[in-house]
């Protein structure tokens, strides 16, 4: 919709966009001056819109306006967007241009990608193997089944148990009997409709359930609740849980995730003088500025810290020569900005506060720096904005204003003075900066200041530089010229306005610099620490440039003093080949490192040197989509961090496609921003951080959490109990299922294979809804292998989910194994025990029914770590659950098997098969698990061990490594 | 504010607003945290050690009583369906039993070992008889053995549902058709050795699984004759080789009580069975077996069990003796960090 006029007499609408982007700070839309005055309801407004085809860009908008005979050009800030909210104005006009399904908005919504876990993924494999034993068994059935049907086909008429003719009418003829071909093609059938719990689909409900349990604990886990932003852990995706227990790789955005993107005015550097608060005096400078205007006190809302001689100087004002600059310099940030500022209410009626609501944080921390130091921004409208320099308001007329793009990196401003005269402010990044600073004037105030810069850069802080220049008539006719022409242009307007842009943003006088501090998230360092120890690669992307990201990178742990560092900045395709044919030389040399030892027990110690690598975003424009690719990646294989700086957001997702391409691991992306929704969605897990940024990724991700350090536990401890849950309960559920199965099965060859079961049919039904369902989904929500102490303590530990330890093919077929040879106990004890006795099969099948449903309850709570009484309850409860369906079942006197229970457990020999059956069903399994626990443990069944007998308690770095030395001579 | 109001009932909506600004912090619980109280067992050596052997301890006294128990039974096990067809037909036992005018009595003379005594149950052993094929089982309508009313119930009994000219027959099914009718008659020095068939079905199957008005009714009466015909003046729930019958068999092979012998006998009695060699096992190569066996605790005669709890107590003490050894010679230090893998190397290095 196009704004014609608004509540607001200079035709400003606020408006919130949190539907579409996410953001929820206020931002401005325009209507035309022309449009401004008329009132549709009182007269005929005549006009015509030319207008872009409809497409998804939320931030683009092309059209422009002929009314009254005037054509007007119409931008991204003249329009309100479907899914916007008006604050603050009363009421809106505007036209609308595109409707229904070609808004924007519409346009935008596309459905999430669905994910799959590996686990499940994996899963599957399995589930075809155990359909190819179905149909295998199915299959020897049916073949005996043909063999014997064949063999008496003769006596089949008459045999007692079979009589295939009804002889009661006169001319005898084949009763349920469809010839041979039939009868075995029924048996096959019918022996996969018995056989079909083979296939767990219980297994996917019952994962999904464990899934909605698992997601309650994690969303209640008071560990990942972020007190600041009041939010806490979401679980956006259902079905990835266990994914988090196996990631190999984390895609980290910098600004807002490993950052808290609250930006904070720290130092200047003003015409070569380096002003960075002293920190001697911070209490006493804490008191914000505050402005007396029409008896009301104005104050920013946020208070920055200053630096006491440079306050002094703004204050001095334009006198000194040093002043002016001072002057220029926080005019510059006061003015040359997008900032809009909000007048906010406090309870004392003659305070307000000033709240400056802008679309990006750097801005907000300029413009309240520059409050603090006296040019406090009052209003702003499309026209004109107006700044308070120490009680005095004054008006600047803002003639243009080039908006920041990601190509200048810069934006600029041009501002008629009370004094008439034009100046146009410019800041930006330093790089695009100095390219268009006029080189020749003052070169050691630039030399000074691109010192400092780097002395700001180096210690983790966002430069920009800021410049400026005064225009006299004749270029400000040319420009305003060009700048209007450019911007009622309909074809390639922003080609045109960058065009504009550049020629007057050229021959800069250098002002100054600006650091903002980017302010490290709580406990990033030993987040990322952690991640490291636990054998994650962490990659930062980040749009920043390589400084910065160095400085991030240092301050979050992420690169240490011991790495090495590896920079690869190219321009070119083959430049670019070469760095990186160099740097896998290197990285070879310094990774496989030199081994150092071999002691007696043969194992060897090998001392590495960790790898950086860095690169930049014009390196990887040349990497990406090329044949480089495969160099970078084993170049990044090699590396233990990798750095890349400015990049593009579809280069973040790149990257992350090329990991996911060429390796099996699990990949993670966490990022907040808009700029990190392609990673996100790209990435295995999609990590959204619910910060500044907007919620775009919050939107796009499959969890969302306040803080990036809750990554830790959220990976550690969460991640490997989701993992070690499902994937023990997936194996436990083929096996419960197959033990089941198979005592069907060897039953069927005692049967003439024609799939009777002693088992009743109602057990049978029952048997995987309520006999064993139960303890399993409670034993995939509450089991915990390790406490979250011992976890977060030993990252190490993580290494399970990478070495694929809780479920694997070994781990299968050895289940599987374990599975015949209980089967076998559970049929075949009774069967040898009933041999040749009055046994009739009901009795004989509650047997087998007990025993099975006994039998693999024991199983589960054999391999159980946690006892909660939760878990004894069901354990425990599905037993006697199954006893009463038992009898309950038993005691219909229209069942077959009527009263068979109370007879055949009257008899010991009943009670001495259901003990032997399940000793000897379990002992294998028992020494097993008991010989791998004891003699070849791993690392979770050592910190298990630990945390009972509280070994590890206290053990230090020095500690451990004495151990083995001392060992020995005790024993 | 006002709009809100109107929608929202009375007071409420002044409470709406201060929830949301309530704090999301999840409520902590030792339930919500997973930090409920836990026992985390852990299999230590001396844990399993004693475990085996008290396994061991428990098994193989179980397996020696029951092994004993089963050798103190005295079984006598005579098959007759090979030696009850006289010479000269040997070959065509389908043909002799077929045949109704043959003369099917059969002497067999059982010298009885060991003393037996009393009660001694007596039972027909047969084999090869697939009572649990699929065919088979279903046939038969257990509402119309428990009450009249429901005597045209079911067509899960075809084809021996109903007569050829429509009348029901009770018991219908496969099952009942094919239901054993040798009979024997035992005597010892002339004397007669009564044999008690009552009792010898279930009691819950007589009283409420066959109905006590329920009579039988033009059973065995079509072209083909299965087995044993019935008294149609006594009830179901009195007919007990019938319900005996009807108990469906586990196994291919397997006995059902014929009736008890409560009389003692002596050793070196030899017994005179009178065998009516009617039933029709010929047609599937199945054999006869006449049974006579005393009981113990645990049942018939079977050496099974015992011999499996002996195994596995024997295998459960060779099990934890083995982990003595292992556990003496090379024990490991449970919870020691140096055996994290990742000291592991560290720990190759320094020494």
């Amino acid at each position: 919709m196009v704004l014609l006029s608004t509540s607001d007499p200079t035709g400003i609408a606020y408006v919130q966009t949190i539907n579409l982007d996410g953001e929820s700070n206020l931002k401005t839309r325009y209507a035309k001056q022309e449009t401004l005055s008329k009132t549709p309801e009182k007269e005929k407004v005549n006009g015509f819109i030319k207008c872009e085809k409809p497409n998804r860009n939320i931030y683009g908008f092309q059209a422009n306006m002929e009314i009254d005979g005037k054509r007007l050009s119409l931008g991204p800030s003249n329009i309100i967007l479907r899914g916007c909210e008006l604050k603050n104005t009363a009421w809106a006009i505007g036209v609308a241009v595109h409707a229904g399904r070609e808004t924007k908005a519409m346009l935008n919504s596309s459905g999430a990608p669905s994910k799959r876990s590996r686990l499940e993924t994996r899963m599957n494999v399995e589930i075809i193997i155990l359909s190819i034993f179905l149909i295998a068994l199915c299959s020897i059935v049916s073949v005996f089944a043909a063999i014997w049907l064949r063999r008496h086909r003769d006596d089949l008429d008459t045999l007692p148990f079979y009589r295939r003719k009804d002889f009661s009418e006169a001319k005898p003829k084949n009763y349920k009997y469809y010839g041979w071909g039939w009868e075995i093609f029924f048996t096959f059938l019918m022996s996969v409709i018995v056989f079909q719990i083979m296939i767990p689909i219980s297994l996917y409900i019952s994962m999904e359930l464990v899934r909605v349990g698992q997601a309650y604990f994690m969303i209640r886990d008071g560990g990942m609740y972020d007190e600041a932003s009041n939010s806490r852990f979401q679980c956006r995706a259902l079905n990835i849980n266990e994914d988090l227990g196996q990631i190999k790789y984390v895609f980290s955005d910098k600004t807002g995730t490993l950052t808290e993107n609250k930006m904070e005015f720290r130092c200047a550097s003003i015409w070569g003088v380096d002003y960075s608060g002293s920190k001697g005096d911070l209490q006493s400078e804490q008191v914000a500025h505050e402005v007396e205007v029409d008896g009301m006190i104005f104050r920013p809302k946020m208070i920055v810290r200053t630096d006491p001689e440079l306050l002094q100087l703004a204050k001095v004002g334009r006198e000194s020569q040093r002043g002016k600059h001072v002057y220029d310099f926080f005019l510059a940030l006061a003015s040359c900005n997008t900032i809009v500022p909000f007048v906010v209410d406090t309870p004392d009626p003659s305070v307000k506060l000033i709240d400056y609501q802008g679309e990006s944080p750097d801005e907000q921390a300029l413009a309240y720096a520059a409050a603090a130091y006296g040019f406090m921004l009052i209003e702003r409208t499309s026209g004109h904005i107006i700044i308070d320099f120490w009680g005095e308001k004054q008006r600047f007329n803002v003639l243009g204003l080039h908006e920041f793009d990601s190509d200048r990196k810069r934006m600029s401003v041009i501002l008629g003075c009370p004094d008439k005269s034009v100046k146009v402010f410019v800041k930006g990044a330093d790089t695009t900066m100095f390219s268009v600073i006029d080189r020749t004037l003052n070169k050691s105030v630039i030399q000074t200041t691109e010192g400092h810069l780097h002395s700001y850069s180096s210690l983790g802080l966002r430069t920009l530089v800021v410049g400026m220049r005064e225009l006299n008539n004749s270029e400000f006719e040319q420009w305003h010229f060009a700048f209007v022409d450019a911007s009622t242009a309909l074809m390639g307007r922003a080609a045109l306005l960058r065009k504009v842009a550049n020629n007057i943003e050229s021959n800069l006088r250098v002002l100054g610099a600006s650091a903002i501090e980017d302010k490290l998230q709580q406990g990033v360092p030993d987040a990322i620490e952690s991640l490291r120890m636990a054998d994650i690669k962490v990659w930062v992307l980040t749009g920043d440039k390589q400084e910065t990201a160095i400085s991030i990178g240092y301050s979050s742990k992420l690169l240490t003093s011991k790495m090495t560092q590896i920079v690869i900045n190219s321009n070119s395709k083959e430049s670019c080949r070469k760095s990186l044919d160099d740097a896998i030389v290197m990285a070879k040399k310094l990774t496989s490192g030199s081994i150092v030892s071999h002691n007696m027990e043969g194992s060897s110690g090998a001392v590495i040197t960790p790898v950086g690598l860095i690169i930049d975003g014009t390196s990887l424009v040349y990497v990406l989509d090329s044949e480089l690719e495969e160099q970078l990646f084993k170049l990044a294989s090699m590396c233990s961090v990798v750095l890349c700086c400015r990049v593009a957001p579809l280069q973040k997702a790149g990257i992350v496609a090329l990991v996911k391409k060429r390796t099996s691991d699990m990949t993670l992306a966490i990022g907040d921003g808009a700029n990190d929704v392609s990673m996100i969605q790209c990435a295995d897990v999609g990590v959204g951080i619910s910060g500044q940024e907007g919620r775009q990724a919050v939107m796009a991700s499959d969890f969302a959490m306040g803080q990036f350090r809750f990554l830790v536990p959220l990976l550690l401890v969460h991640g490997h109990w989701n993992y070690q849950r499902m994937g023990y309960m997936i194996l436990y559920n083929f096996y419960r299922n197959a033990v089941f199965v198979l005592i069907l099965f060897w039953y069927v060859l005692f049967t003439c294979f024609t799939l009777t079961t002693a088992i009743n049919e109602w057990s049978s039904m029952l048997y995987s809804i309520i006999y064993t369902s139960v303890p399993t989904i409670v034993v995939g929500i509450l089991d915990k292998d390790l406490s979250k102490r011992t976890l977060l303590k030993h990252p190490q530990l993580y290494g399970a989910g990478h070495r694929q330890e809780a479920y694997n093919s070994k781990l299968f077929w050895l289940t599987m194994v374990d599975t015949l040879w209980q089967s076998v106990v559970a049929f075949f004890v009774p069967l040898l025990a009933y041999w040749n006795s009055t046994i009739d099969a009901p009795s004989i099948g509650d047997l087998w029914t007990l025993a099975a449903v006994i039998l693999v309850n024991l199983h589960l709570a054999m391999d159980v770590v946690r006892w909660t009484w939760i878990t004894h309850a069901a354990i425990w409860g599905s037993i006697v659950a199954t006893w009463i369906c038992v009898v309950c079942i038993d005691a219909i006197p229209m069942m077959p098997g009527y009263w068979a229970i109370f007879h055949i457990g009257g008899t010991p020999v009943f009670w001495w098969c259901l003990l032997i059956i399940v000793i000897a069903a379990l002992v294998p399994h028992f020494v097993v698990k008991f010989i791998y626990q004891y003699y070849f443990p791993c690392d979770i069944q050592i910190a298990r061990e630990a945390e009972k007998f509280g070994n590890l308690r206290g053990h230090g770095a020095i500690e451990i490594e004495m151990n083995p030395i001392l060992e020995p001579h005790q024993r | 504010m006002a709009d809100r109001g109107g929608t929202s009932s009375g007071g409420g909506g002044n409470g709406a607003p201060e929830l949301a600004k309530k704090s999301r912090k999840p409520k902590y619980s030792r339930f919500s945290q997973q930090e409920l109280p836990a026992c985390k067992p852990i299999l230590t050596p001396g844990w399993v050690i004693t475990a085996f052997i008290s396994i061991g301890v428990i098994f193989i006294p179980i397996g020696l009583a029951s092994l004993f128990a089963s050798q103190r039974v005295v079984e006598i096990v005579d098959r007759y369906d090979r030696d009850c067809i006289p010479r000269n037909v040997s070959d065509d036992g389908v043909g002799f039993i077929e045949d109704a005018k043959a003369n099917k009595t059969c002497v067999r003379t059982l010298t009885v070992q060991k003393q037996m005594k009393s009660p001694i149950y007596v039972y027909y052993q047969i084999s090869n008889f697939y009572q649990n094929h699929r065919r088979y089982v279903k046939s038969r309508d257990d509402k119309q053995l428990w009450s009249p009313k429901n005597e045209r119930s079911s067509s899960d009994c075809k084809p021996e549902d109903f007569t050829s000219n429509g009348q029901p027959i009770i018991p219908c099914g496969l099952i009942a058709w094919s239901m054993f009718n040798d009979t024997y008659k035992f005597s010892v020095k002339d004397k007669v050795l009564e044999v008690n068939k009552k009792g010898i079905a279930w009691k819950s199957d007589r009283e409420h699984k066959f109905g006590s008005d329920v009579y039988p009714k033009n059973f065995q009466s079509g072209a083909l004759i299965g087995g044993a015909k019935l008294n149609s003046s006594i009830p179901l729930s009195q007919q007990e080789d019938l319900i005996v019958w009807m108990r469906p068999a586990a196994l291919p092979t397997f006995r059902k009580l014929y009736g008890k012998i409560e009389v003692d006998l002596e050793p070196n009695d030899n017994i005179t069975v009178i065998i009516e060699n009617n039933y029709n096992t010929y047609s599937f190569g199945g054999n006869k077996k006449l049974v006579l066996s005393t009981t113990s605790w645990m049942g018939g005669k079977n050496d099974f069990l015992g011999v499996a709890y002996l195994t596995i107590g024997g295998l459960c003490l060779f099990l934890a003796i083995s982990f003595i050894l292992v556990y003496v010679l090379k024990p490991r230090p449970l919870g020691d960090p140096s055996y994290l893998s990742w000291n592991r190397n560290a720990a190759g290095h320094l020494n």
